[in-house]
């Protein structure tokens, strides 16, 4: 009786794993077999995504070597155009001249919002468009003009490769002025801390990013998250895209492929993007 | 015996030269990369010129300001403690202890800067930002007081050697003449050691202006001329870093072959300076 119900529940473990080893592996399986470095560099909202999908394949095959870098969109098209990395990702789309010059190969795998956000000590969760560009113009500067505390808003800004930059300054600035005085940060994640470290900040991130240590901002009456970029009520959206040089060759093309199958899609609305599939 | 020696002197003077082109080489580079700035009458405007890029405005003046303040503040701030804390290794405290913080202090320097970074973006900048309640703490003041750190060692460095190297026979005299150690400090161990503290402070000095990642993870990086060591600044190698990925054909991307040419310049300078005033105490 005893010998009976161990067998029993050897059998059922044993067949619970082998289900589970196909269900998880059914993606990867394209994997199998193959070998190499991988490397991956440039938009900076896109990492997180990267992160999970290439621990995903790593693990399932060890002999696969992804590296992940940062660098902003400028930095991605570029480095794939010049051959230094594999796939060049970019959150904005590689303009006419970069794809004629390079031959690139675009894929699009996920929508993404770029949200204002401010510390949550700031009493300010809500502007106008006019607001904003105001604030980002530098024609408003203290935070007491708009409802809040006596302090001189501090303004938060990317560098010159960030998608994310492009996207802010045409969608929710119209192109208007980026006052001289912003401080310039270098990626999404120290967007991020810059602004859960300074109680008197204004930036703005990738809504993947935003959690509960910087607080999105009501822009016109539209909150930013997934729900409203997804029905398009929030305008300032864009998708992010993978670069590669020509057709993706083999690893890389594998890759790409997983980013946009049932699994890769599910990592993608799991760190907080909208899936395009 | 003879060819042997003529080998290996050639393999040396192969080396000098090669380590001597290759310096020169990276000026030459500069130079030649910065060449369609130069015959395009821009150079004037980019050296002079405020940083625009959306308005046409290519200038590299407030970089080249904002280098200038961030490194000559955290030599004010960090010469005295250095001096200071070589004075007590070296006179005070010569003993176990001077050689445990001398140690300490060499220990200091292979801590890499990205380090000093974090702790000034999580500890000193919100410190900065409450204290002088203006601006958000991303500063010129908070990238030199971090700066001042990373580059005391070598300024701590260098001032105790300098003090070492002050003769035995010398210091016995003045115990002889009655003197304490407050005169042997002003009228001895100064003028003597007075050389090696002018090399150290340059050299610091280029250590500052070279130093990256504090400038760009601390300084703010806003590109207005500053006015005040409580505004955001830019330097030329974070300026360099954060432009470096824009696109080739651009002209801001050609600008930053003339930051690079004026920091190896100012560095240059400052080199030649210390042997020069190193070389005329000797």
């Amino acid at each position: 009786m005893k010998k009976t119900t161990v067998t029993k529940w050897v059998i059922l473990i044993a067949m619970f794993m082998v289900t589970a080893g196909i269900c998880s592996a059914s993606e990867l399986d394209s994997f199998t077999g193959e070998k190499g470095v991988l490397r991956i560099s440039g938009g900076t909202a896109h990492i997180p995504v990267m992160k999970e999908a290439a621990r995903r394949i790593m693990i399932f095959n060890p002999g696969i070597q992804i590296t992940i870098a940062g660098g902003g969109s400028g930095a991605g098209i570029k480095q794939v155009g010049e051959g230094l990395v594999n796939i060049g990702n970019s959150g904005r789309q590689a303009t006419e001249s970069e794809v004629s010059r390079y031959g690139l190969v675009i894929y699009k795998w996920a929508i993404d919002g770029v949200a204002v956000v401010v510390n949550p000590e700031n009493s300010v969760k809500q502007l106008s468009g006019k607001q904003l560009q105001d604030i980002f113009a530098g024609t408003i500067l203290n935070w007491k003009a708009l409802g809040g505390e006596d302090r001189a808003i501090n303004i938060y800004t990317r560098d010159e490769s960030s998608g994310t930059r492009s996207v802010f300054w045409k969608k929710a600035l119209n192109k208007g002025i980026i006052s001289g005085k912003a401080n310039f940060i270098v990626s999404n994640g120290a967007m991020k801390s810059a602004i859960t470290n300074d109680p008197y900040a204004i930036g703005y991130v990738s809504v993947g990013y935003i959690d509960k240590t910087v607080c999105p901002v009501r822009v016109d009456n539209v909150t930013p998250d997934l729900d409203t970029v997804k029905d398009g009520e929030y305008k300032v959206s864009r998708g992010l895209y993978s670069n590669t040089r020509g057709d993706a060759p083999g690893l890389a093309k594998k890759f790409i492929d997983y980013l946009l199958s049932p699994a890769g899609q599910e990592i993608v609305a799991q760190k907080g993007f909208i899936p395009v599939n | 015996m003879q060819p042997r020696e003529h080998i290996a002197g050639i393999i040396f003077w192969g080396a000098t030269v090669l380590s001597a082109g290759v310096t020169l080489a990276v000026l030459g580079f500069m130079v030649i990369l910065s060449l369609p700035i130069i015959k395009n009458d821009m150079i004037l405007e980019v050296l002079m010129g405020p940083w625009s890029p959306d308005h046409g405005l290519f200038g590299i003046l407030p970089m080249i300001v904002g280098t200038l303040c961030i490194a000559l503040l955290s030599l004010v701030v960090s010469f005295p403690v250095s001096l200071g804390c070589s004075i007590f290794i070296e006179i005070i405290r010569p003993d176990k202890f001077g050689r445990f913080l001398k140690k300490f202090v060499r220990l200091m320097t292979a801590v890499p800067t990205v380090i000093y970074g974090f702790v000034g973006v999580f500890l000193l900048v919100p410190q900065v930002r409450e204290f002088v309640s203006h601006g958000s703490g991303m500063c010129i003041l908070s990238a030199s007081l971090m700066l001042g750190l990373v580059i005391s060692p070598t300024m701590i460095l260098f001032f105790s050697q300098s003090f070492a190297r002050v003769p035995k026979t010398y210091l016995n005299a003045v115990d002889a003449l009655g003197g304490n150690q407050f005169q042997k400090l002003i009228y001895l161990l100064f003028p003597q050691a007075w050389p090696g503290i002018l090399t150290g402070i340059i050299l610091a000095f280029g250590r500052a202006m070279g130093d990256t990642l504090i400038a760009l993870m601390i300084s703010g990086n806003s590109v207005m001329l500053t006015t005040s060591p409580l505004d955001s600044a830019r330097t030329l190698t974070a300026h360099i870093a954060m432009i470096i990925a824009a696109d080739f054909d651009s002209i801001e991307f050609k600008t930053i072959f003339v930051c690079g040419g004026i920091l190896y310049l100012m560095t240059s300078f400052g080199i030649l300076l210390a042997r020069f005033s190193a070389g005329k105490q000797n």
